[in-house]
């Protein structure tokens, strides 16, 4: 028996299911401020309890709040999920059958890349041959769009990477569809898309560009964790408010 | 499953045309009180773990319909959600009325009672000081409910989306707007005033609901 939401838990997710995804600051936040309307007994260190208990709540209805690392800066975020495929889900996508398929293949060239980015000219190659109904490039550049407003990709300078959202809501799918095409992070053993690689041809680990920072601050001479060979990469330098990734292995869900 | 949802619709309209002279004619045309044994025996029938699904089902259908701000129609929910556990409507809707108070602090409050269409209203008030916008840039994003995982999916139900998409033509930006604020103006909606509201900020959508919804019962 899951304990019963107060009015505090039920604003707290309104405001994330309006915006689909928020910082951990955010978060904080808006926890501080759900407490506080609703005079319910408040702790920053609670965090996590608040929200497992919506978490309890929403389970039945296949819908989970997810924490997870942006791999641009290593900040947290805590995103609305969906656990399972039901015949509704299916049905209600926002989008025309000929846009998923372009999001899958852009999906598709940002996993088998080396450096999790697509160009935009390589998906226009793609929307010209589509199996559901070809898109022209007009088209695409304003589809494309709307999954940028839609937070399921970013763009700088004409090349695409998957948002932060998208990786923790597709997450579980990725790792069920890519098998061993995708990429997971040595550090913190989440699916890695953008990150830096081992140079020995035999090792080939990866690590998120956050993971590395934490893990090399301050070294002088960095190795790589798997083989010991030198981290021939740059190391990016840790900002302000960086802390552990979540690890994988440690969420209770369906 | 198309073609299992047409057939069903068809058969239904079928048995409520029989007993039209007996019944008053609610217009609404697939859905027929059942009796009490037919409920009895329903529920006798699904285990609970069954009728669960379809409860958060219809939890999904309606906060899917609600972000788009489409009014939600008794007849769609049970076309679309509920279909052969239609006898036990009443009781998967008390359920749903009370995890969208529960869960979502959201109220479904029945703005047409001879058509027998919803919407969804917020019990919280809005607040000054909150630290992430209730209402953001967007508003078509509402509550969010965008499913992505769809793309490895395949197959479509593609008459099912060209609904979908038809109902989101005449919705445009600022429209959504009126309406999101509308609701939120109104500390206690009346039946009446909802339903002016929805009149006037967007009668060609209510008229192609009816009409799209006719269409495929005539299927």
């Amino acid at each position: 028996m899951s304990r019963p939401m107060g009015d505090s838990h039920k604003r707290f997710l309104q405001t994330l299911m309006s915006n689909g995804i928020i910082s951990s600051i955010q978060a904080k936040a808006l926890h501080r401020h759900c407490c506080e309307t609703h005079g319910a007994h408040y702790s920053a260190d609670r965090l996590d309890e608040f929200i497992d208990v919506i978490n309890a709540n929403l389970q039945p209805m296949f819908m989970y709040i997810r924490k997870g690392m942006s791999e641009e800066d290593g900040v947290q975020y805590y995103a609305l999920v969906n656990t399972a495929e039901t015949d509704i889900t299916r049905m209600s996508s926002d989008y025309a059958d000929n846009e998923l398929e372009l999001f899958r293949k852009t999906m598709d060239l940002i996993v088998d890349s080396e450096n999790g980015a697509a160009s935009s000219t390589d998906v226009l190659n793609c929307a010209d041959s589509l199996q559901t109904k070809k898109m022209k490039k007009k088209e695409t550049e304003l589809v494309l769009n709307k999954f940028v407003q839609d937070k399921w990709l970013n763009e700088k300078q004409g090349v695409y990477t998957l948002s932060t959202r998208c990786i923790i809501e597709m997450e579980q799918y990725m790792r069920l569809i890519y098998q061993d095409l995708i990429k997971v992070c040595h550090v913190c053993h989440n699916v890695a898309i953008q990150s830096q690689i081992c140079e020995n041809p035999t090792c080939g680990i990866q690590m998120h560009l956050p993971c590395v920072a934490i893990y090399f601050k301050g070294r002088s001479d960095p190795l790589c964790p798997a083989c010991n060979q030198f981290w021939a990469h740059e190391i990016p330098v840790v900002t302000c408010t960086l802390s552990r990734p979540p690890e994988a292995n440690g969420e209770a869900e369906l | 499953m198309i073609a299992m949802s047409v057939l069903h619709v068809f058969k239904s309209s079928q048995r409520s045309q029989q007993v039209v002279l007996d019944e008053d004619d609610d217009g609404d045309a697939s859905y027929t009180q059942p009796t009490s044994s037919q409920v009895q025996k329903a529920r006798e029938n699904y285990t609970p773990v069954q009728v669960d699904r379809k409860v958060a089902e219809v939890v999904q259908f309606i906060l899917i319909k609600d972000q788009k701000k489409i009014p939600i129609r008794r007849t769609d929910i049970v076309k679309h959600v509920i279909k052969e556990y239609k006898a036990l409507y009443q009781d998967i809707m008390k359920r749903a009325d009370r995890i969208f108070e529960q869960v979502f602090g959201l109220k479904l409050v029945e703005i047409d009672a001879k058509n027998h269409i919803y919407i969804l209203i917020n019990k919280l008030q809005p607040v000054p000081g909150e630290p992430i916008s209730m209402c953001p840039g967007n508003p078509k994003t509402g509550l969010l409910f965008v499913i992505l995982s769809v793309i490895f999916m395949k197959g479509g139900t593609v008459k099912e989306s060209e609904y979908l998409e038809y109902l989101r033509i005449p919705h445009t930006e600022p429209l959504e707007h009126e309406f999101r604020w509308g609701q939120r103006a109104e500390k206690e909606v009346s039946k009446m005033k909802v339903l002016e509201f929805v009149g006037e900020v967007s009668p060609c959508l209510l008229h192609s609901v009816y009409s799209i919804t006719l269409l495929y019962l005539s299927v």
